[in-house]
């Protein structure tokens, strides 16, 4: 249900073009001034906080937490999981957008909505219901909470629809003459698959594993239930809480200050390669 | 729902190679295993008792109040996600300025902080005793850490990104040619955007902002932090539902659950019915 | 569009607004007829009957109480960035030295018949119904395939209380050698430190491990809610003082509050949800029987070796310090070494 229709204009401009980006208006302006106060209010004062109190306790500070084993160890498991599961959803999304836009059977459009429910529910709500049923007392008899496979569960739980959802528009706009015209030429299915769509999906594929990486690097709510602080199974967002916790705020912002860089540099990453791939295709 | 006003593009048929009932076989185990099961698990707790658990979790005021909080909270920060997000994204496609990528990075930051780190974020600010903002606001006599506002700006902060994340694609693909062209019309900036721009991304917009209410109704961590979750003043729906079940009363857990999923899912519902006629009607 | 529907929504989100902003969060007037409790997590039930026995009385006609509850350290720590309360009343000590620390409770806060503390406990294994690995002592805790649960100390003020029994029991058989080779296998055999006491008995009950390490009342609460497990009171525990005080800046409504938890009547309604009573007034209260305790009749066995956090480890600033220092702390660092 995410597809959106996208009206085309009889002369399409070449993708990657400037589309009339303009000198700001007085109005435009004004409307800027407003909006970067009202974000700086919210995220950038705030991170710029934590950054200071990060820098506060000084390189020391910075220095013991990036040496402590503990965490080194909590944010190699939390970085492999975010990209594991990363690239588990680019795979599973990829497959589901596929069946929705390409297939047809009934009930299709429960498994849209069926893709919305990890956004539906609320995080502390999800890590509930994953216990209920993955954790001891669950019916089927295998029991994840306390362990690392428990956390990479709640994480693709909370991340399954960032790569449906950007792939499913895209692919629903694909023009289909040159996978025609392949097909018409001897290419396999495959062949197809390989070199026409895959590469005219792979910026949203690419946005959609940027969204979803962001959400797991992060996830809290259903990550704490069900890691239950056993050994070897923290992340570093219950890092950073047993830090503050701890009474020690300069290094759970030090912790904080790790992630922020990391994620940024996701983003910046990925929105370069999504802006190359977009300019290719 | 594929939009098939092109002729050339595949129009969803039953497909009946093996490699598609593959597919259909993976996705079917994947989807089972992580959403619906659970899913059930939370309806079947919510409903075990019939209608029974839910009235009685609507009977206590203070999970009314909760809801309620929760309710307020979400609606202002759609609102106020509404016009920075549109604004914002109007700001990135059509407009050329200094430091504009740097921006569109900083947008999806919020996205990846952990609750944890925004309520400390909030906290180091707007903390009525150490934050730097917060002493002289309080002085002034506007609390924001521990009460309403302060509520309001971490679920602002978690849903800033997504308005704009499916506004942007969408403002670039359609190209400003129309909007060039109403203008050179003569019709004012407002009327452009009411008559041409609003339309081509009007389900865009919509999509982002029901994405924006569910993120709101469900967030816990940042809003536990800043709000200091007092019962039945600053306690949200999600604080709630974690303090029901650690009271050893999870069917009333289930049953604020239950409400908070269902409210977003009406949401999601209502619009995936209004887009397909406004398709059908289109088509 | 009708054009003027943008303007009638932006007036209507107006007007919610402020509603809700005059509706929620306001801080509470400082009227004397009402007292905001910042509390520990394991509290929320025990203060709602010592309440309604409280507004029963003739200073408590009419009082209104706003709650707050939530782990220990998270809420001392809340308050000290500015969340407004009358009273706090949290799982140990140093919760509130933090505060005295921000100049939110005055310095003498502790000069008073019961020395700043209103509620008791004693620290107690809770096993699965039955006890079907027959753990009673603190050995048995050490022993291989023994699963525990224990919250986390950094951010828990049970946990503190349970490592101190542990540690404080082990000692006496043997000194500080014994204790922190003791305290190294019990780590060993820990599965899952949660952030809370309330959380850790969530871990349990959700069927995580073979014995949780907990308040007394607490059991008994969780007992009294329906949850099926047994407890058992070792020969060696600690006993649980709770501190509670009022802040430089309370209603009067929370005076007459403070001295009715402290009174006969206040520990007899703390004892009907598991506390032990005060030693203040523990003549006055009398034999009670309480629900969900092990055996209801005689609720509160005596424990052989009652340590104290004054007697045996000279308070706890100085406790504090030798044990939970974030560097130097003896169990921080055992807990560290041990992975967690």
């Amino acid at each position: 249900m995410a597809t959106v229709t996208v009206p085309r204009a009889t002369a399409s401009p070449p993708r990657g073009d400037r589309r009339g980006a303009r000198r700001l208006t007085r109005t435009a302006g004004f409307g800027l001034g407003l909006a970067m106060t009202w974000f700086s209010l919210l995220v950038l004062i705030p991170l710029a906080a934590v950054v200071v109190k990060a820098a506060g306790g000084g390189w020391t500070t910075f220095q013991s937490v990036l040496t402590d084993p503990g965490t080194l160890v909590t944010l190699r498991f939390t970085i492999l999981t975010a990209v594991g599961v990363t690239l588990l959803n680019a795979v599973m999304g990829t497959l589901i957008a596929w069946l929705l836009v390409r297939d047809a059977f009934p009930g299709k459009r429960i498994l849209d909505l069926v893709i919305d429910i990890p956004f539906a529910m609320p995080t502390i709500v999800a890590g509930l219901v994953l216990l209920a049923l993955y954790g001891h007392e669950g019916p089927l008899g295998i029991d994840v909470s306390g362990t690392k496979l428990g956390v990479v569960l709640a994480i693709a739980f909370v991340t399954l629809p960032f790569v449906v959802r950007a792939v499913q528009p895209v692919l629903a706009s694909l023009e289909t003459d040159v996978e025609e015209a392949a097909a018409s030429l001897g290419a396999s299915r495959w062949t197809t698959l390989r070199r026409i769509i895959l590469p005219s999906l792979l910026p949203a594929i690419t946005a959609g594993a940027s969204l979803s990486f962001a959400r797991a690097i992060s996830e809290y709510g259903s990550v704490v239930l069900i890691s239950m602080n056993a050994r070897g199974v923290e992340v570093m967002s219950t890092e950073t809480y047993r830090y503050i916790e701890g009474g020690d705020t300069a290094a759970a912002a030090a912790v904080a200050v790790l992630l922020l860089v990391i994620a940024l540099v996701t983003i910046i990453v990925l929105d370069v390669l999504q802006r190359r791939a977009a300019r290719r295709g | 729902m594929a939009d098939a006003s092109s002729a050339t593009r595949t129009s969803p048929r039953r497909r009946t190679s093996a490699g598609a009932w593959v597919v259909r076989a993976i996705v079917a185990v994947y989807l089972f295993l992580l959403v619906l099961w659970p899913t059930a698990v939370l309806f079947r707790g919510a409903f075990a008792d019939g209608l029974g658990t839910i009235t009685a979790a609507i009977a206590d005021p203070d999970v009314v109040h909760a809801l309620v909080l929760t309710g307020q909270t979400a609606v202002l920060a759609v609102a106020i996600n509404l016009v920075f997000g549109l604004g914002v994204s109007l700001l990135l496609v059509r407009y050329d300025f200094f430091g504009k990528r740097v921006l569109s990075w900083l947008i999806d930051l919020p996205l990846s902080a952990s609750p944890v780190v925004v309520g400390l974020a909030l906290l180091l600010v707007y903390s009525p005793v150490y934050g730097w903002f917060g002493p002289g606001l309080r002085e002034a006599g506007i609390e924001v850490a521990f009460a309403m506002p302060g509520i309001v700006m971490a679920t602002c902060f978690v849903s800033l990104p997504l308005v704009v994340r499916e506004v942007v694609p969408v403002l670039t693909e359609l190209g400003d040619d129309q909007e060039q062209a109403a203008r050179s019309l003569g019709a004012g900036g407002w009327q452009t955007f009411r008559r041409i721009t609003l339309p081509g991304i009007r389900w865009a917009l919509v999509y982002g902002l029901v994405l924006s209410l569910a993120r709101s109704l469900g967030e816990f961590g940042a809003v536990k932090v800043v709000s200091g979750h007092v019962i039945g003043q600053t306690a949200t729906a999600t604080v709630a539902v974690e303090s029901a079940y650690q009271n050893n009363n999870t069917e009333q857990a289930y049953a604020i659950a239950v409400l908070l999923v269902l409210a977003t899912v009406l949401c999601l519902v209502v619009v995936a019915i209004l887009h397909t006629r406004d398709a059908r009607e289109k088509g | 569009m009708n054009p003027r529907t943008p303007a009638v929504a932006l007036a209507l989100i107006g007007a919610l607004a402020l509603t809700a902003c005059s509706g929620a969060g306001a801080a509470s007037t400082d009227s004397s007829g009402s007292v905001a409790i910042v509390g520990y997590s394991v509290l929320e039930e025990a203060n709602q009957g010592v309440q309604k026995a409280f507004q029963q009385t003739e200073p408590g006609k009419g009082v209104v109480f706003t709650e707050s509850y939530g782990a220990s350290g998270d809420q001392s720590r809340a308050v000290a960035a500015g969340q407004r309360a009358d009273e706090v009343h949290l799982s140990l000590e140093p919760d509130v030295t933090r505060l005295v620390d921000a100049g939110l409770v005055d310095a003498d806060w502790k000069d008073n018949d019961t020395a700043g503390v209103c509620t008791d406990s004693v620290v107690v294994f809770v096993v699965r119904k039955g006890n079907p690995k027959n753990i009673t002592t603190w050995a048995d805790l050490i022993k291989p395939g023994v699963q525990i649960v224990t919250p986390d100390p950094a951010s828990s003020g049970s946990a503190k209380w349970n490592l101190l029994a542990a540690y404080g029991s082990a000692a006496a058989n043997g000194g500080d050698a014994a204790a922190q080779s003791y305290i190294t296998s019990f780590f060993d055999n820990v599965i899952a430190l949660p952030a809370s006491g309330r959380q850790a008995t969530s871990t349990f009950t959700g069927g995580k491990g073979d014995v949780l390490i907990s308040y007394e009342n607490e059991a008994i609460l969780a007992r009294q809610s329906g949850s099926d497990f047994d407890y058992v009171v070792p020969d060696s525990s600690l006993l649980i003082e709770n501190s509670c005080a009022l802040l430089k800046d309370h209603s009067d409504a929370a005076e007459s509050w403070l001295a009715f938890q402290k009174s006969v009547d206040g520990q007899k309604e703390y004892a009907a949800t598991g506390y032990r009573p005060l030693a203040s007034v523990a003549d006055q209260v009398g034999t009670l029987t309480v629900d969900g305790a092990m055996t209801p009749d005689d609720p509160f066995p005596t424990v052989d070796h009652l340590l104290t956090i004054d007697g045996d480890f000279g308070g706890w600033d100085a406790a504090n310090k030798k044990f939970f220092d974030a560097d130097n702390g003896i169990l921080t660092k055992i807990q560290s070494e041990a992975g967690f």
